[in-house]
């Protein structure tokens, strides 16, 4: 793998995590457990997409192959898709969807926090540019894990039964590979062993206060970032590309 | 002898053009007539929400996702607005919220129709939002201060969303055959119905006359409908779709087009609940609002909690 392609693949992994995420959340548009939170939730998912948009026109401008941001979006197969596995879940309940975006939030504020001294310029600028939005991400999800946590009996229960759920899904966030080494070795990529100290501390601290427990990891599932993803997905891409694949060219 | 001086006066402010607030006297029917009005407004907002949810996920560009998402945020904000608006008289949400769930409150039947292609976002920020606009500009001087000033928010943001509308079917006649279908076949489905959205004719609408005199509202439904039809007639053209009425004509004695007959029965059918998506949207509102109780009591108890501790601590 030359360095070009090692970057390509390490930005499409950030355009997908914001895009799978922030389309699992518009999910939740209109359907919220009260409006004020349903107006909070499509705040977060238009960020993400926004996010998602600079990583994916950032990759347009590395492949130099004439691609837009809709041709990585809408044309791209599961097998080419590299999000985390964790942000493809189902939204569940009102618990799963916090607990999947609390995980992910804490893991996104120190990656970035991290990604803003990269070495590539144009990473480092859509970081600087994203952690203004994700701090207040990570502020939104971490109240609701106090509220829930510590609110009443069925709360607690509830979150702790989508913590229990969503925990084998974790591990990944911090799995390093062959692209990971490279561009930490470039100092474009972030080494994620001391995030995972971090997360952990950050998340185990918050959880304590919460009365919620982070399980000991078992098992951890993972291919997300290769391309091997959980059944849902497919049915996410889908729903996504069903108009630019029933029309190919079609300028909407 | 009190009443009558007081009621008097009431109507000399408003016949001045002077404000009515929420601490101002005021005689009950006013108070109810807002009321009903202001809730229905915050209920339409909020269920019509849910057809143009339904494309989210489909949404044919990462660019059209975004502004779709925000649009129909700012939706749910305009629902905030006016049930903020309706609490100064005196009613709380949970209570309109119950008035809604349990279909003893209406909102606008458009939102009764489905969406089924990818025009309907467009034929909706056109149509939907435009009728809306029309409807809504005159309320931004209504009698009642605060329904007065958050119309006068909402109708920056419904001419924005109008615009988009007409934009995506802009985009979609420049392009194939198939798309080109889709705007006008969506156009058939939703003209009748988008037309309907100003009310029954003047002759049929029980609450309008006492309204005007309130200056809650301004004109008439037959005369802002005149005014939607002659406005969107000539978009059509510059789009290039048919409007689904074939005796809609240019009439130059009056200044404006002359259209066909709504299909009244039809649109009491529906504001009677036989639309064709009454069930699910109604459905889909209490549904998240029964799935969302144990996450509102858990805040409350949390908030509880919290304010018991700080109380503790100081
Ligand atoms: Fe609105
Ligand atoms: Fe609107």
């Amino acid at each position: 793998m030359t360095k070009k392609e090692a970057l390509l693949k390490y930005t499409l992994r950030l355009a997908d995590n914001a895009s799978i995420l922030g389309h699992r959340l518009g999910e939740w548009c209109g359907h919220g457990p009260v409006l004020e939170q349903d107006i909070a939730m499509t705040n977060i998912a238009l960020d993400l997409i926004g996010q998602a948009r600079n990583y994916y026109q950032y990759a347009a401008k590395l492949e130099a192959a004439g691609k837009t941001e809709d041709d990585y979006a809408y044309l791209r197969d599961p097998l080419d898709y590299y999000n985390l596995l964790l942000l493809e879940q189902p939204n569940g309940n009102f618990a799963h969807s916090i607990v999947r975006q609390y995980f992910f939030d804490i893991f996104h504020y120190l990656f970035l926090t991290a990604l803003m001294s990269s070495k590539d310029k144009q990473l480092a600028a859509i970081a600087e540019k994203s952690i203004k939005e994700v701090t207040y991400h990570k502020k939104w999800s971490g109240d609701w894990i106090l509220r829930l946590g510590d609110g009443t009996e069925l709360s607690n229960e509830k979150m702790q039964t989508a913590i229990n759920v969503l925990q084998t899904y974790v591990g990944e966030l911090f799995l390093m590979d062959e692209v990971d080494e490279m561009m930490v070795k470039e100092n474009i990529g972030v080494d994620l062993a001391p995030i995972k100290e971090e997360w952990t501390r950050i998340v185990q601290e918050h959880f304590t206060e919460a009365k919620l427990k982070l399980p000991d990891a078992t098992w951890t599932q993972k291919g997300g970032k290769q391309g091997y993803h959980s059944e849902h997905l497919g049915y996410i891409l889908a729903d996504m590309q069903y108009l630019q694949r029933t029309y190919p060219g079609a300028v909407w | 002898m009190k009443d009558i001086n007081i009621e008097d006066q009431f109507q000399a402010k408003i016949d001045a053009e002077i404000k009515i607030e929420p601490k101002d006297w005021m005689p009950d029917e006013y108070r109810k007539t807002l009321i009903r009005q202001i809730s229905q407004h915050a209920h339409s907002e909020i269920v019509g929400m849910l057809p143009e949810g339904n494309w989210i996920t489909r949404a044919p560009t990462l660019r059209r996702k975004a502004a779709l998402l925000a649009k129909i945020q700012d939706e749910a904000g305009h629902g905030l607005y006016l049930y903020s608006a309706a609490e100064t008289l005196g009613v709380a949400r949970i209570d309109m919220l119950n008035d809604l769930h349990s279909g003893k409150a209406k909102y606008s039947s458009i939102f009764n129709y489905p969406t089924l292609t990818w025009a309907d976002m467009g034929t909706i920020g056109w149509l939907v939002d435009g009728a809306a606009i029309m409807n809504q500009i005159p309320l931004c001087r209504c009698s009642y201060g605060p329904y007065s000033r958050a119309m006068i928010r909402v109708c920056k943001e419904e001419s924005f969303h109008q615009r988009q509308g007409y934009e995506i079917l802009l985009t979609m006649m420049k392009g194939t055959d198939a798309q080109k279908r889709m705007v006008q076949d969506a156009l058939n489905r939703w003209w009748w119905p988008a037309i309907s959205m100003f009310g029954p004719n003047d002759a049929e609408s029980p609450h309008s006359k006492q309204s005007m005199a309130w200056k809650i509202k301004r004109f008439s439904n037959d005369d802002l409908r005149q005014k939607f039809i002659d406005v969107t007639a000539e978009q059509a053209k510059i789009l290039g779709v048919t409007i689904p009425d074939p005796e809609l004509k240019w009439n130059e004695e009056r200044g404006h087009y002359d259209f066909g007959q709504i299909n009244w029965d039809e649109f009491w059918e529906v504001v009677k609940g036989n639309g064709p998506c009454n069930r699910e949207r109604l459905e889909a509102r209490r549904q998240a609002w029964e799935e969302g109780a144990w996450v509102r009591e858990a805040a409350t108890v949390y908030a509880e909690k919290k304010a018991r501790k700080n109380q503790e601590a100081a």
